[in-house]
């Protein structure tokens, strides 16, 4: 018995540990290919270690590489996400708390429509948006701005961050809504006073959940920016598909690692609050 | 100062709808306001511009002739299936395996799921290296003395779409691990202790009593995923283009094409309604019942 028992215990590691390189590879190759030269990458495999470490190819995506006509690499790119990450995730996250906090502890005749109404915006496709939002940008002379840009994903996040946030108020009692009213407390104060104290991991999860969609998002990027205002997601794409006659797959790589950067941090340094991010709502049933 | 309550109430009335109003405008306006606008446009002749003259189903028939969009169509039904069952069962798999009190448990998690940090882009940008014919995987497999081994799906029209399923997969299925983890941690530990003490096999147990509890997980998942499916554009814009050819399309390329490359307004605007009715007739079955759970729950 206790010998069986130990070869199922030596094959379930076996099988977890195959599966850890399977998710692991692809990292793997993209670091060490964005380290060596061209040169070695035509002489080696995908596997092989590289033979002289260089940080040429990062410092080539970061600032020289081609993106389509410019040359300029992917700072510019860079800035711009950031640039449109930190207002769009403040704003829809500040919305979707207000709403939440209205949709399940101030319900009134009507508002669960409305909470049906925001809820579809989650599933919905986007591209049956694309077309009139690029006219009514164009119209507010905010096509192929940032501003465009934070202002589509405040629309499309707000659904998410109201459903985040109105999940978790229903988990407040409403006891504690109640007496606070007795006392005097009015709709702000509460807000301020007491629910808000309470809604730190929320607010985490839903900073998390908007700041990786935001930064990862590459269909508004591409259909309402052009040029100047063009996020990391476009530049990455915009320069691993430009054709040179010798292709860089180091420069492409560093590049891709550049563009996952900013998204890599945040789940190493919150990653319990990412993995809450990602199964939040999920996971109700 | 003798009403503060007519006061208290007039706001308690009020603000709620007052600062709701924003949002509700937002989304009456921009989501369903749009979703109007563009499903008139899908009636019209628009092509490089917007022409708001009626002209019928023009568009549709346009469509529904169009070999390129039932090209994207078959392939979003090859991708779904593929995508979907596959990350189902590698989820729940290491689920499982990951449920019988594994040492290192937090750390082998974090490994799965990092994927889901990044991008569809810089998946698709580096699967594309790995996959290129010549230099990645088929040089690899030479160098270890499998000189015949060929693999070049990323530039062969009839397995191309494959390629997309093989990077998705990569990407996601260590979401669904995390989401059937989560579940099998909610499931009654009391309920498991009796049937062990019924002498159930552990196969037994989670065929029986822990899988069927997961019910609901396996339908949001199921949501999720073929939400996911179903708005894929960046993973085959990065991976293959849509190419060779438009042999990988899918509904959201061939939109993105049609509606901002090659000028095709109307056209674009009728697939996307494709697609929205497509994803409303999975999706509001789905909420309709969750909602519903929610007043009696």
């Amino acid at each position: 018995m206790a010998n069986t028992d130990r070869i199922w215990r030596f094959a379930l590691y076996g099988a977890l540990l195959f599966a850890a390189a399977y998710y692991l590879l692809p990292l793997y190759v993209m670091v060490t290919t964005s380290v060596k030269s061209v040169e070695e990458i035509r002489a080696g495999n995908l596997l092989s270690m590289p033979m002289a470490v260089t940080l040429d190819a990062w410092s080539k995506a970061w600032s020289t590489a081609c993106t389509g006509v410019s040359c300029n690499g992917l700072s510019g790119y860079f800035w711009n996400s950031v640039q449109m990450v930190i207002p769009a995730v403040a704003i829809s996250t500040m919305l979707g708390a207000i709403n939440g906090y209205v949709l399940s502890k101030w319900r009134f005749w009507g508002s669960e429509v409305v909470f049906a109404m925001i809820l579809f915006g989650v599933f919905m496709p986007f591209q049956v948006l694309l077309l009139p939002m690029a006219q009514t940008l164009g119209m507010f002379g905010l096509a192929n701005t940032t501003a465009g840009l934070v202002f589509v994903h405040v629309v499309c996040g707000t659904a998410s961050t109201t459903l985040f946030f109105r999940n978790y108020y229903v988990g407040i009692p409403d006891e504690l809504i109640k007496a606070a009213r007795l006392d005097g407390a009015g709709f702000w104060r509460i807000f301020w006073r007491i629910i808000l104290p309470m809604s730190t991991p929320i607010i985490m999860v839903t900073l998390i959940w908007q700041f990786t969609q935001i930064w990862n998002d590459f269909l508004f990027g591409v259909v309402f920016a052009s040029g100047d205002a063009q996020p990391i997601t476009v530049g990455l794409n915009n320069l691993a598909n430009t054709s040179t006659s010798v292709k860089e797959y180091n420069v492409d790589m560093a590049a891709a690692l550049i563009a996952a950067l900013p998204t890599i941090l945040v789940y190493v340094f919150a990653g319990k609050y990412f993995v809450r991010g990602l199964t939040a709502g999920a996971v109700k049933g | 100062m003798s009403t503060p309550n007519a006061h208290y109430g007039f706001a308690e009335r009020w603000l709620p709808r007052l600062v709701l109003a924003p949002s509700f405008l937002l989304t009456l306006v921009f989501l369903y306001g749009f979703i109007a606008w563009n499903g008139y446009l899908s009636f019209t002749n628009s092509r490089l511009l917007p022409n708001y003259e009626w002209a019928g189903l023009v568009q549709y028939a346009t469509l529904f002739e169009n070999e390129r969009w039932w090209v994207a169509v078959r392939n979003l039904g090859v991708f779904a299936v593929l995508f979907i069952g596959g990350a189902m069962a590698i989820g729940i798999t290491l689920a499982i395996l990951l449920d019988q009190k594994v040492r290192g448990e937090g750390a082998i998690r974090t490994l799965y799921l990092y994927p889901m940090a990044l991008s569809f882009v810089v998946t698709g940008t580096a699967w594309k290296w790995m996959l290129n014919p010549g230099l990645g995987l088929e040089k690899l497999m030479h160098d270890w003395g499998f000189t015949s081994f060929t693999f070049d799906w990323l530039v062969n029209s009839d397995m191309s779409i494959y390629t997309v399923v093989i990077a998705g997969l990569w990407q996601s299925s260590g979401f669904v691990m995390a989401l059937f983890l989560a579940g099998l941690r909610g499931v009654d530990d009391s309920i498991i202790k009796a049937a062990q003490i019924d002498g159930a096999t552990l196969p037994r147990i989670y065929w029986k009593i822990i899988l069927p509890a997961l019910r609901p997980v396996v339908f949001s998942t199921l949501m999720i995923l073929s939400h996911i499916a179903i708005k894929s554009f960046d993973l085959v814009m990065a991976l293959t283009g849509g190419g060779p050819g438009f042999s990988s399309d899918l509904p959201a390329t061939f939109m993105y094409s049609m509606a901002f490359t090659r000028g095709q307004t109307g056209l674009g605007a009728a697939s996307a309604m494709m697609m929205l009715a497509t994803v409303a007739a999975i999706v509001v079955p789905y909420l309709y019942s969750e909602l519903r759970k929610d007043h009696h729950g």
